[in-house]
């Protein structure tokens, strides 16, 4: 088998093809509130003049929601699931420069059919 | 005096926004359509269940984001709009290039882990508010599926991979 990854298998389907659902443990969940310094605000606002992508900001996000599956799958774990199933994500953004990225699924056990 | 600088400051943010802003459009589009026809061979699909006939050996969640912000002209002419109401077209392609760009780092994401397939795909927006000018982050997640007997980057079995009912949305790769 290729498990080089997590072993926590994380999706969005409802059902993974080829597997069953042996036993739910309800949602789990994990969040983080992100802001970057203020040096990429100004750089931000200066970037609003011209247009186009605000990398700093990306990458911000991109690091968020990489933390927040992580504490999501962390919950899982502990909770002794093998996978979190329907996950969805949530973005609020709380001030100028932060916001809160939550990531919620359910943790199930699967099996192979 | 003073009034003079305020509008001289105003115009030259204009024309900056005006010009920078569509240069910058005009190279965003170019490399989209680059990159699509390079990921052309990467499927996305919003199906939540995937075919029968894919029985995949892993399954595993995959992501692409970008912040893409307004620039000076289009929300000055966008303020403008707001009296009259209509179609803000400076913002529909702003949107348009944000979901189209997270949409390719979605794919990037997935080929990157081996995968040719993705199900289940879904967008989400979200405002950033910074400064004064908008700013929108497209969010587009989904799970990639790598079916069984194809165990790494190297999968080349498309049909076998989307079964009868799915080749056909294959586009030719360049």
């Amino acid at each position: 088998m290729n498990k080089k990854e997590s072993p926590m298998l994380v999706s969005n389907l409802e059902l993974v093809p080829g597997k069953r659902v042996t036993a739910h443990f309800g949602i789990v969940q994990g969040s983080t509130v992100r802001a970057k310094h203020v040096g990429k605000d100004i750089f931000a606002g200066l970037k609003n003049i011209v247009g186009g992508e605000l990398k700093g900001y990306t990458e911000l996000m991109q690091e968020a929601r990489e933390e927040s599956i992580q504490r999501m799958i962390a919950e899982a774990e502990s909770m002794g699931a093998n996978a979190i199933l329907n996950v969805r994500f949530a973005t609020t953004s709380i001030a100028a420069g932060a916001a809160e990225i939550l990531a919620y699924g359910s943790a199930v056990r699967l099996e192979d059919i | 005096m003073l009034d003079l600088i305020q509008i001289g400051i105003f115009l030259a943010l204009l024309a900056i926004g005006y010009f920078a802003g569509s240069i910058v459009e005009r190279r965003h589009y170019a490399s989209i359509r680059q990159r699509e026809r390079a990921y052309a061979d990467v499927l996305a699909f919003m199906v939540r269940f995937p075919p029968d006939r894919v029985t995949p050996q892993r399954a595993f969640l995959v992501h692409g984001t970008v912040v893409v912000s307004s620039d000076y002209f289009k929300t000055f002419v966008a303020s403008l709009r707001n009296l009259f109401g209509g179609r803000f077209r400076s913002y529909e392609t702003l949107m348009e290039r944000a979901r189209r760009e997270a949409l390719l780092r979605l794919k990037a994401d997935a080929r990157r882990r081996g995968a040719k397939l993705v199900v289940c795909v879904r967008f989400e927006t979200t405002t950033i508010s910074s400064g004064w000018a908008p700013s929108m982050e497209v969010f587009a997640y989904g799970t990639a599926l790598i079916p069984e007997g194809e165990a790494g980057a190297q999968s080349s079995g498309r049909s076998r991979l989307l079964g009868d009912g799915y080749a056909r949305y294959a586009q030719p790769g360049p």
